[in-house]
């Protein structure tokens, strides 16, 4: 197969690592807030080219792992690197990641083109954009409209074309098809796809089970901030012996309780 | 263009283009307006705004500021997440706020001067623009402190108003209330040590030695002047009240930076 023309990747200066190092590997990760441990001795790795489904109910620590990674929250305990660098709050490595967090909300006074230059501006004039999930969301009119009068369907299409600008090596997706209408949801999860087989990793979660049923590759359950399986999806299958995630989910959190 | 330029260039873009700003230049605008169709003279109208600029500004700077820092929290996390320096984050958000609060601040009052041809006035005006600047800096700085303190936006909008009802008004309680029970004591060093903990006292203190006007000049006011003599008074208040700017925002900044968000 031939590469593709703007493939995703790691960007300028991570080309020395290794293809076969994972690019996230999380390691005995603890996190406590006050009194409640929210991240317990947690390992997880994300392969590259691959999309990792975060699976487990409420409170179970996803946005936290989710946030570890993006050094927004620094762990008590344990390591995290991301393309070969350990985390920290200065860092350089989150050039290789795009991210959308669950909620949208941006400077109410400016326009979405304005939030777009903001953010092209702080990744620096060289870095290679990938601007199809605004053609694709039909976001060029709403572009020149302020923040404050874009609808919330509109908002969250920015904050998914965001995520996907800079053609990230790595994708974090909070509850990324949440607030947006199906038709806006199925070209999201088209793209997700798409940057896969371009050797982009994704990882997301999400409560619609269905749908981590279609484009996860490998599942990361946690429950009470311990992983509770991490593996493929044949994998899941042998250990719970059902062929559905929901079933499979289902099956592992039985036997967590018992 | 670094970052913390490029995050100043486009938060100062948003926020004055927001209407709380636009209001509360035009708040200021009407007041001084109608200061000089009371009192008339450009020098009476400087004095008149002194007590307003005393109180109005710290509560809106403290008031304004823990708000837009709660406001943004999620825009925050987005910057965050992208290859940023949290430092930058942090001087971006404040000079972004503080700089078009300073502007409103500075229109609001200084353009009715103008209209009204008070150029006799450009002296204290300027005196007074400058302790009104000053003033929101350090109040928007000690509001950052307490948002970035707090996670709760209710309790650091209470924390906020805590803030400025400390130094505007009960403050001013305190100190009497010090000077009636003690009155027969030596009172100069800790009326001294008192003023130098209220930004809000130094900016008056600041005015009237600078104004010389020692009839206006109060207790604190009279003490310093005795004890510091009036240009080192002056000095002495102004590098404090720089001081009142650089702290909060030194420590709110080291909390930003290891905070999790």
């Amino acid at each position: 197969m031939t590469k593709a023309p703007a493939p995703h990747g790691p960007g300028r200066g991570l080309r020395l690592i290794g293809a076969e190092e994972p690019l996230v590997e999380v390691r005995g990760v603890r996190k406590r807030f006050g009194r409640r441990t929210v991240l317990d001795n947690v390992d997880a790795t994300v392969e590259r080219g691959e999309v990792t489904a975060i699976i487990g109910p409420n409170a179970a620590g996803k946005s936290t792992l989710i946030k570890a990674i993006l050094g927004l929250i620094t762990p008590d305990r344990g390591t995290i690197r991301v393309a070969g660098r350990p985390v920290s709050a200065a860092g350089d490595y989150r050039r290789v990641i795009g991210y959308m967090p669950q909620a949208a909300s941006f400077p109410e006074n400016l326009t979405g083109r304005d939030v777009l230059e903001l953010l092209e501006r702080l990744r620096g004039p060289d870095t290679p954009l990938d601007r199809e999930l605004v053609a694709a969301f039909g976001l060029e009119a709403a572009l020149d409209q302020r923040v404050r009068t874009l609808s919330g369907g509109t908002r969250q299409k920015l904050n998914a074309a965001i995520a996907f600008l800079f053609r990230p090596a790595l994708l974090i997706l909070d509850e990324p098809t949440a607030g947006l209408d199906p038709v806006a949801s199925a070209i999201l999860k088209e793209k997700i796809l798409v940057v896969r087989e371009q050797g982009a990793s994704v990882v997301l979660t999400s409560h619609v089970l269905s749908e981590l049923e279609e484009l996860a590759d490998t599942a990361l359950f946690l429950l009470d901030g311990t992983v509770r399986f991490h593996g493929s999806r044949g994998q899941l299958h042998d250990r719970t012996g059902h062929a559905s995630l929901e079933r499979a989910i289902a099956s592992l959190m039985r036997g967590a309780s018992a | 263009m670094t970052a913390t330029t490029t995050i100043l260039r486009f938060q100062i873009g948003d926020v004055l283009r927001s209407r709380w700003v636009m209001v509360y230049g035009i708040l200021l605008l009407l007041l001084t307006d109608l200061l000089f169709r009371l009192a008339g003279t450009g020098d009476r109208v400087v004095f008149s705004l002194m007590n307003v600029v005393l109180l109005l500004v710290p509560l809106m700077s403290t008031v304004f500021g823990t708000m837009y820092l709660y406001h943004a929290r999620d825009f925050t996390t987005l910057l965050l997440a992208q290859p940023v320096p949290r430092r930058s984050l942090f001087l971006g958000l404040y000079g972004g706020l503080t700089i078009p609060l300073t502007l409103a601040f500075v229109l609001g009052v200084g353009v009715p001067f103008l209209w009204h041809g008070a150029t006799a006035a450009a002296g204290p005006l300027t005196l007074l623009l400058a302790a009104g600047a000053l003033l929101t800096a350090s109040f928007t700085a000690l509001a950052f402190l307490v948002a970035v303190s707090i996670d709760d936006r209710a309790k650091g909008l209470g924390g906020a108003v805590l803030v400025w009802l400390t130094t505007g008004v009960v403050y001013d309680g305190v100190l009497l209330l010090v000077v009636v029970l003690f009155g027969t004591y030596p009172l100069e060093r800790p009326l001294l040590a008192l003023t130098f903990a209220n930004p809000i006292d130094l900016a008056r203190v600041l005015l009237l030695l600078s104004l010389d006007t020692a009839a206006l000049m109060g207790y604190t006011g009279a003490v310093f002047q005795r004890f510091f003599g009036t240009s080192w008074g002056i000095a002495l208040a102004a590098v404090t009240l720089l001081f009142w700017v650089a702290g909060p925002l030194a420590v709110g900044m080291r909390r930003f930076r290891r905070k999790d968000f």
